[in-house]
């Protein structure tokens, strides 16, 4: 592997569309449920094992070279908000764009080809990991620090909130997140033997219903 | 730049003059500038001027409403699908310049569902004197100042001022009532710009957006030339 490669699709500045986005921060922070630091770490911490876990897992398999169309299937099935699938796949086309330009090869062309409107955003990264070199447990630890420090990004703008705090928390996550993307390796492995039917299917109702809400919303800072 | 350089696979690089099938794209021009410059009402007069004789649509950036697109709506000045509004998350410079992914997404759905399309007009949501577009994103770029934004401004520069393909101060008719030196806005932007052109303009005149659309035209004519040869 190359630990710079995973810098770089790491990268809050990698231009896939992700600034537009709070991963179900702004409707959180509306709702009254993020307030400051602490309650963006609970926020943060649930969507970690919860959605963060899911998208890990799909993106380790897509890694590994679980068929992309078998796992864009089962992300669709773990995804029972319209609203997060219609912005899944847009950041996937998005990211697609950037991992065709900066890793080239004909797995990201194919799934350009297949999915032109986009495919759920961690199959893209996990096939986008792959192209550049990268393994499952890479591809599940960039997945979930994306999941976390998107958030936290949005609720500095939201909330004015401290921007060292957010990072401290993100910090604090530390942990949280390598456990996570062990175990995503793992079940990445599991889809590769056994099945796409084997990866977890965490959920977490809140995420889905404040999407539903957030996306009927007149005045908004964030796509979703 | 590869301007005119086809790849060999479907064309990811966004600066690339053809679209996935071979065919050569639309012309995309950028409108940028601060907040209440009057963006929106020169693109709304420009499509006004410029649709019958050509095929036009339109993106917005709005920063945290749809206000710009239905302005664009409400007044009807193309219709519906011809325009398409992207959500940029409170950064709109990011959406222009860093990170132009879903802008560039915008322009191609429209080319393909609305399409052939001449030109496409991007519009920043309102920022600061540093927003310009990228190089990979639009083909040339207006940066929209107005007169009583400060008549200092062409004076102070930055990057929107100085390198924009066209600058326009906007507003003339307000001068007299703003106290703003319309001569002096002149001699600085030509100061700054060198032989970049700028133009000065009031949508209230007679002559109302008339040299902007002239400048588009002749963007137009040169990128349709390139096409020819």
């Amino acid at each position: 592997m190359s630990r710079a490669a995973l810098l770089v699709l790491a990268d809050g500045r990698l231009p896939a569309g992700g600034h537009a986005h709070s991963g179900g921060a702004e409707a959180a922070v509306k709702a009254g449920r993020i307030t400051g630091a602490r309650s963006l770490e609970d926020f943060c911490r649930g969507r970690l094992h919860t959605t963060g876990a899911v998208s890990a897992a799909l993106a380790g398999a897509a890694a590994l070279g679980v068929d992309p169309v078998a796992l864009d299937e089962a992300a669709d099935a773990r995804t029972p908000s319209a609203a997060l699938r219609t912005a899944a796949r847009k950041l996937g086309r998005q990211l697609l764009r950037a991992a065709r330009v900066a890793w080239p090869s004909p797995e990201l062309d194919a799934l350009a080809a297949r999915f032109p409107k986009g495919a759920h955003q961690p199959v893209v990264l996990g096939t986008a990991a792959r192209a550049a070199g990268l393994d499952a447990e890479d591809a599940a630890h960039c997945t979930a620090y994306e999941n976390v420090s998107g958030p936290a990004t949005a609720v500095v703008r939201l909330l004015s909130l401290d921007p060292f705090e957010a990072t401290a928390v993100l910090a604090r996550l530390a942990p949280d997140m390598d456990t996570v993307a062990r175990q995503a390796a793992e079940a990445a492995r599991r889809a590769w033997d056994e099945g796409t039917d084997t990866l977890p299917a965490a959920s977490a109702p809140l995420l889905e219903v404040g999407a539903e809400g957030h996306a009927g919303w007149d005045v908004r800072l964030f796509a979703s | 730049m590869h301007l005119d350089h086809t790849h060999d696979e479907a064309a990811a690089v966004s600066a690339d003059a053809h679209r996935p099938d071979g065919t050569r794209r639309a012309l995309r021009i950028g409108l940028g500038g601060p907040v209440g410059s009057g963006k929106t009402a020169t693109v709304a007069a420009l499509c006004r001027l410029l649709r019958d004789e050509m095929s036009l649509a339109v993106v917005t950036n709005d920063i945290y409403t749809r206000e710009d697109a239905e302005f664009l709506l409400r007044e009807a000045v193309l219709p519906p699908e011809r325009i398409t509004a992207v959500e940029t998350g409170a950064c709109p410079h990011t959406a222009i310049r860093d990170d132009i992914s879903a802008n560039l997404e915008a322009v191609e759905d429209l080319e393909d569902e609305v399409g052939p399309l001449d030109l496409v007009l991007v519009e920043s949501g309102g920022d600061n004197l540093t927003a310009t577009f990228s190089r990979g994103l639009v083909d040339a770029q207006i940066f929209v100042i107005d007169v009583a934004g400060g008549d200092d401004i062409p004076r102070k520069g930055g990057p929107g001022v100085t390198t924009a393909d066209l600058l326009v101060v906007n507003k003339t008719d307000l001068a007299p009532y703003v106290g703003s030196d319309l001569a002096r806005m002149a001699a600085d932007a030509k100061a700054q710009r060198a032989e970049l052109p700028v133009v000065f303009q009031s949508l209230r005149s007679e002559e109302h957006v008339s040299a902007v659309a002239r400048w588009v035209r002749e963007q137009h004519a040169a990128w349709a030339g390139a096409a020819a040869k």
